[in-house]
């Protein structure tokens, strides 16, 4: 099922010609708009007027995550505030977020794209969508919230949490398609299963599961439990959010990038090279469309690759493989990106201890668990038991406030931390995918 | 009036206490009382010993968080009832004890426990007061 056939399966070529002028028109608008985008293309004197051909875009500049912070919080934004109808924000490497801005019309194109990815999911406006994403500054329950209604079905805007009230809802509504982390889709089968509800009794026949990477056995799993058919969907809120690529039911092998509005690149990390089709890489998008805030190149820092085969499902929009890990330290813990410089920033900001600190992450059950080791120096010493439980409790409260993750803190002994080479090992992930 | 302990902190997990030992006994420091407070995570090895200074920087030297604490040696009255009529002292003059443990050996007829106070100085005037003996660091240590 196709929201929009005519764009979904534009032949090639035609495609492509859609793409050039787009990208021509974008071009010279960051550069008469954006400071920080004339001042790169000034730099190595490129002028809006060179990019000529599709090919030409190698020779833009990239723009990074480090970029965005710079110019925090809303230097990149190509039109006036008084355009600016929605902003939301990510997290950023250190203490402030990445923010992102939209105008009217990047609503609605956004809402167009996640209509066609929840339907490239196998929704239709008949269904009920229990929409289980976060609702706030993260992109992902509003983008799907608004794609829903586009699309015309109904939709139940339960956001995170509360699980056992969801098992409830669930049950009572009779929603017919999920969307969530797929971390929380096995959460929320195995709390039905406590509660003695049975998903096969439940009316899903689809779920579209994104924001955190996943493995096709974690997708096995999570069809047997849940009963349904689990979708792959891929966004970020630099490139929009959710709704950048979408899997399609019939392959389920592959995401679909909406190309006649980014365009994916796969370099080199290492050298910036771009990489010819196939080949593995950092995957860089460049919007279109988007009106606020454009991205020319935007790092992901996700490493996947890009298959050009046709499709059974007759989109003729390339498919980029699942994302298999990433070029730079972040981590996701039950969809929250996390990066340790922030934990870092938390540490430092408390006087007791000081920044030795190693992050453990562990899938326990189906949660994501976050365990923060600190080393005990003399400073945070005590002979009483209730102070140190008074530290963890304070560390551990902090990280929340601040990163809106919940995390364990444990102390530890110091240099237990293993330190190779001089420089400490900062994560151990134990999770398998 | 009072007594240094030493107090080390302990990972939750195997031969950690070991480890003290071996290295208090490498030094030669003779353990006079000790005391082991745990959570499921970490524990608080609290000490005296004939040499804090020697010891504390034997531990230290070997990578461990020490730390320094002053507590007060009690005579208790080695029969029942002892223990009972120093905590009616301290409740009624309403000192808090954080903690407190048996010290090993006898003083005469009489046993010694080691308490640790909010307020030291306050719950030793109180004591005194009451006609109940405590120990000086420097015949603690000797014992």
């Amino acid at each position: 099922m196709m929201f929009n056939v005519e764009f979904e399966t534009l032949p090639r070529e035609a495609l492509e010609a859609i793409q050039l002028r787009r990208l021509q028109a974008v071009i010279e608008r960051v550069y008469a708009t954006v400071p920080f985008y004339r001042k790169k293309f000034d730099e190595i004197g490129l002028a809006p007027s060179a990019i000529r051909s599709l090919d030409d875009l190698a020779r833009v500049p990239f723009t990074t995550k480090q970029d965005l912070r710079d110019n925090y919080p809303f230097g990149m934004f190509a039109v006036p505030m008084d355009n600016v109808v929605r902003i939301h924000a990510s997290s950023g490497t250190t203490g402030k977020p990445t923010v992102v801005g939209y105008t009217s019309r990047d609503i609605a194109t956004w809402s167009e794209l996640m209509a066609r990815a929840l339907a490239a999911g196998g929704a239709t406006r008949g269904d009920i969508i229990h929409n289980a994403y976060g609702y706030g500054l993260f992109t992902g329950g509003l983008g799907v919230h608004y794609g829903a209604e586009r699309l015309g079905a109904s939709v139940i805007p339960i956001s995170g949490g509360n699980t056992k009230r969801q098992i409830m809802i669930m049950t009572d509504f009779g929603p017919t398609l999920l969307t969530c982390t797929p971390s929380y889709a096995l959460h929320l089968a195995e709390v039905a299963a406590e509660m003695g509800v049975d998903f096969q009794k439940l009316r899903f026949k689809a779920g579209i599961f994104g924001a955190e990477p996943w493995s096709e056995q974690m997708r096995h799993e999570i069809e047997q439990k849940l009963h349904l058919d689990a979708i792959d969907i891929y966004g970020l809120s630099e490139v929009m959010g959710p709704g950048v690529s979408i899997e399609c039911i019939e392959a389920k092998k592959g995401l679909h990038v909406f190309e006649d509005h980014f365009i994916p690149e796969i370099i080199n990390a290492e050298t910036g090279e771009v990489l010819p089709p196939g080949s593995t890489g950092e995957l860089v998008f460049t919007s279109l469309t988007k009106e606020a805030f454009p991205v020319i190149r935007y790092r992901t820092r996700d490493i996947t690759s890009l298959n050009p085969e046709p499709c059974i499902c007759g989109r003729t929009h390339i498919r980029m493989n699942r994302v298999s890990g990433r070029t730079d330290d972040m981590l996701i813990i039950r969809g929250v990106n996390v990066f340790p410089s922030q934990i870092e920033s938390v540490l430092m900001e408390i006087e007791e201890v000081e920044p030795h600190y190693q992050l453990i992450v562990d899938r326990e059950g189906n949660l994501d668990m976050l365990t923060v080791l600190v080393e005990v120096g003399e400073h945070a010493f005590s002979d009483e038991v209730r102070v140190l439980q008074s530290l963890e409790k304070k560390i551990s409260k902090n990280i929340k406030e601040y990163l809106g993750v919940s995390v364990k803190t444990k102390l530890v002994e110091p240099k237990t931390i293993a330190r190779s080479e001089g420089k400490a090992q900062r994560v151990i992930d134990n999770r398998k995918i | 009036m009072r007594v240094e302990q030493i107090s080390v902190f302990l990972e939750n997990k195997a031969g950690r206490l070991a480890e003290v030992a071996r290295i208090l006994s490498d030094t030669g420091i003779n353990i006079r009382a000790l005391s082991l407070a745990d959570t499921s995570d970490f524990g608080i090895l609290r000490l005296i010993v004939n040499d804090n200074a020697r010891a504390k920087e034997a531990l230290k030297q070997q990578g461990f968080t020490v730390g320094k604490t002053d507590v007060v040696a009690v005579e208790v009255e080695d029969r029942p009832g002892g223990l009972h009529k120093i905590l009616d002292i301290l409740h009624r003059a309403n000192v808090n004890v954080e903690y407190m443990y048996a010290f090993v050996q006898q003083s005469g007829s009489n046993a010694v426990i080691i308490f640790r106070f909010d307020n030291l100085d306050e719950a030793v005037k109180v004591l005194q007061a009451n006609g109940v003996t405590v120990i000086e660091g420097d015949r603690l240590y000797a014992m």
